[in-house]
């Protein structure tokens, strides 16, 4: 069961062609850019939801800040769209992988510090410090915040490789257990059913909210710096 | 009138001069990228670009979308049946 359980996470390689960019690049498919000042339903579905969550996502910043709206709008699209796409029966998820998510991380992150340190120098480095420090303090807080600083990608990365991957994990483990309940009890297997449901409606509630966590996050980061 | 077999769409290509159409046709990269981007406009065009489109233009993709997934994993599925002797 060891090895069943964690083979859909292995990177797809088909006849040693590495499909897994296939992959990456299928949610592409379902975004038709639009062409005329009035699409059809599913393009014109997509400009309202992009619309929506643009002016929410972008109404904290200036207007160095708004330059970023391209790259946060395509993060969340991409990370909603590969998570929801996950849930389909067989299916890979690249967002499982920590490599891929430590790539999306840790040059947006690079992104807001250097923006911060070039245009906003002393503004930047004086986030070391919080206000109203005692002055004996002030060496070790220094050295907290640093450390703060430098983890801010490993978490956006972690968080959501390990969102993700327990997400799909529980739905394997409890669709075997309710598959091997039902020979042995039924009313068991039926509450593990439930469980079941209960718990795939959480997991598109998930890939939906890590996707936003991640690019809010990302936007808040930039605002500091911007 | 004489239409060489060149330029003949695939229905009008009779059985014997199908290897020969087969070979003339455009396998440089850029031939089997219009080849793909001919096959997505039509598809497109046909179930999502129209006016009252409905789920069933997304569906399909994604119902082929997991058939290919499905594919891929055959061999490790392939042990999960419920049979008495694999």
């Amino acid at each position: 069961m060891n090895e069943s359980l964690f083979t859909s996470f292995i990177t797809p390689t088909m006849m040693g062609i590495p499909i897994v960019v296939l992959i990456i690049m299928f949610p592409s498919i379902l975004f038709p850019s639009p062409s005329r000042l009035v699409n059809n339903r599913l393009v014109s579905i997509q400009q309202w939801l992009v619309r929506l969550t643009s002016k929410q996502m972008l109404s904290i910043h200036n207007h160095k800040g708004q330059t970023w709206a391209l790259m946060l709008m395509s993060l969340i699209l991409f990370i909603g769209s590969t998570n929801l796409l996950g849930l389909l029966p067989h299916s890979f998820t690249p967002t499982t992988q920590l490599s891929m998510n430590l790539g999306m991380a840790i040059p947006l992150w690079t992104g807001t510090v250097a923006i911060g340190l070039r245009y906003k120098t002393k503004a930047s480095l004086a986030h070391f410090l919080p206000q109203g420090t005692p002055f004996p303090l002030i060496p070790m807080l220094v050295i907290i915040e640093t450390i703060s600083l430098f983890i801010q990608p490993m978490a956006l990365a972690v968080r959501l490789t390990a969102n993700i991957t327990a997400g799909h994990l529980l739905i394997h483990l409890i669709g075997g257990a309710t598959l091997a309940l039902t020979s042995i009890s039924t009313i068991t297997a039926l509450i593990t059913f439930t469980i079941l449901v209960l718990l795939t409606i959480l997991e598109f509630a998930v890939a939906l909210i890590q996707a936003y966590v991640f690019t809010l996050l990302v936007s808040l980061y930039l605002h500091d710096n911007t | 009138m004489l239409i060489p077999v060149k330029e003949k769409k695939l229905m009008d290509v009779k059985l014997g001069e199908l290897p020969s159409w087969i070979l003339m046709r455009d396998f440089t990269p850029k031939g089997i990228a219009g080849a793909f981007q001919r096959g997505y406009y039509r598809y497109y065009n046909k179930y999502v670009n129209v006016k009252r489109g409905g789920v069933a233009g997304i569906s399909m993709v994604l119902a082929a979308y997991v058939l290919f997934n499905y594919c891929r994993c055959y061999k490790e599925l392939k042990h999960e049946r419920l049979r008495k002797y694999h």
